[in-house]
């Protein structure tokens, strides 16, 4: 088991096997004990954040808001599955010794140079525009694309079609050669 | 209790993730070219076991589904919003903090710009709440509710068309 927990990669079938264990007993637990079953998902945390944060600086405008209002600012189940998401990959790479420093990855410095500057501006843009996409389809790959499709849902069929078409187009234009 | 259930799923989660190689942006964008395949063997084999406990539970009376509201002016016009910044960026929400974790210092800055986009979209929201999401509203439906058929149907051909994609997969190396 040690070894297991210590070995550098896993066939990703393994993993994923263990994923959907782990979906299905997450809605099993949290039915039982909080008597709402919680499903994966990690958007919505990106709105709550924001929210949180700019509560800071004017209480008012998040009270006001009436997107913040219906999400309902604070920290709760999914907050802490995102924080948990990075203790985990922690563990993980450091286990397995595949922890990495990465400023620029290859496929990006071969179509757009080494700059960590450009690449900062570039994870920034994705960042922004990514998230706004996420929340206008109602969620992303996780809340979508995997608990939305386990329960074989038509608004999360749409939804993860349409991130792999919109991503597969922007990746062929914008890295092009980088891709070869 | 809740906040501890969601750190504790969170973090084998994150660990599995990384086992996988999921949280690497040329994992990510490797897919997204069509060179690397092993982001949708993760998630399918993760889909395909996690509805077929889903639906048994589902039907065993132990839980509830919970699909998403079935807009589909805001899910076509905001998956491909959210496919461009995902190949930009080469993460995706779940995975930045990940990717983050393992050293991939660049997925800081996709993490700051997650939340400069989220505190948009809330600005954006009233206007769109009038517009795109009214666009094509089916309410929270399911594929099976829609075709009229069992569940168990639909998933036995995810199921035969999940495992022919990863057959043809390993063959081409991908």
């Amino acid at each position: 088991m040690a070894n297991f927990l210590k070995s550098a990669v896993w066939s990703p079938y393994v993993a994923g096997a263990l994923v959907g264990l782990l979906a299905i007993g997450s809605v099993l637990v949290t039915t039982v004990v909080l008597e709402k079953g919680k499903y994966l998902g990690a958007s919505t945390t990106f709105v709550r954040g924001a929210g949180l944060i700019e509560q800071t600086l004017s209480a008012d405008s998040v009270a006001e808001n009436a997107y913040y209002q219906s999400k309902k600012v604070k920290v709760d189940w999914q907050m802490l599955f995102v924080v948990g998401i990075f203790i985990g990959a922690f563990a993980s790479s450091r286990l397995g010794r595949t922890a990495q420093r990465e400023f620029v990855p290859p496929i990006w410095r071969s179509r757009f140079g080494s700059s960590t500057v450009v690449r900062a501006v570039g994870a920034f843009i994705g960042g922004v525009v990514l998230i706004f996409g996420a929340r206008l389809a109602g969620g992303c790959p996780s809340g979508h694309g995997m608990s939305g499709n386990m329960q074989l849902s038509l608004s999360s069929f749409i939804a993860l079609v349409f991130f792999i078409v919109g991503g597969v187009v922007t990746a062929k234009i914008v890295y092009r050669k980088g891709g070869q | 209790m809740e906040l501890i259930l969601g750190l504790v799923t969170g973090i084998i989660f994150g660990f599995l993730l990384q086992k996988a190689q999921i949280l690497r942006f040329e994992k990510q964008v490797g897919f997204m070219l069509l060179k690397d395949m092993t982001i949708i063997k993760f998630m399918a084999t993760a889909v395909l076991v996690g509805m077929v406990g889903i639906y048994a539970c589902h039907e065993a009376g132990l839980i509830s589904l919970s699909p998403k509201a079935t807009n589909v002016g805001a899910l076509i016009i905001g998956g491909l919003i959210f496919g461009i910044g995902w190949a930009i960026a080469g993460f995706c929400p779940g995975t930045s903090v990940g990717a983050l974790a393992e050293g991939r210092w660049h997925a800081i800055w996709a993490i700051a710009g997650m939340f400069i986009g989220a505190s948009m979209y809330a600005r954006a929201y009233p206007v769109l709440k009038t517009t795109v999401l009214t666009w094509g509203n089916y309410g929270k439906v399911t594929l099976p509710e829609v075709l009229s058929i069992s569940p168990w149907i639909v998933i036995l051909a995810w199921v035969i068309g999940g495992v022919l994609f990863f057959i043809w997969a390993e063959k081409k190396g991908l």
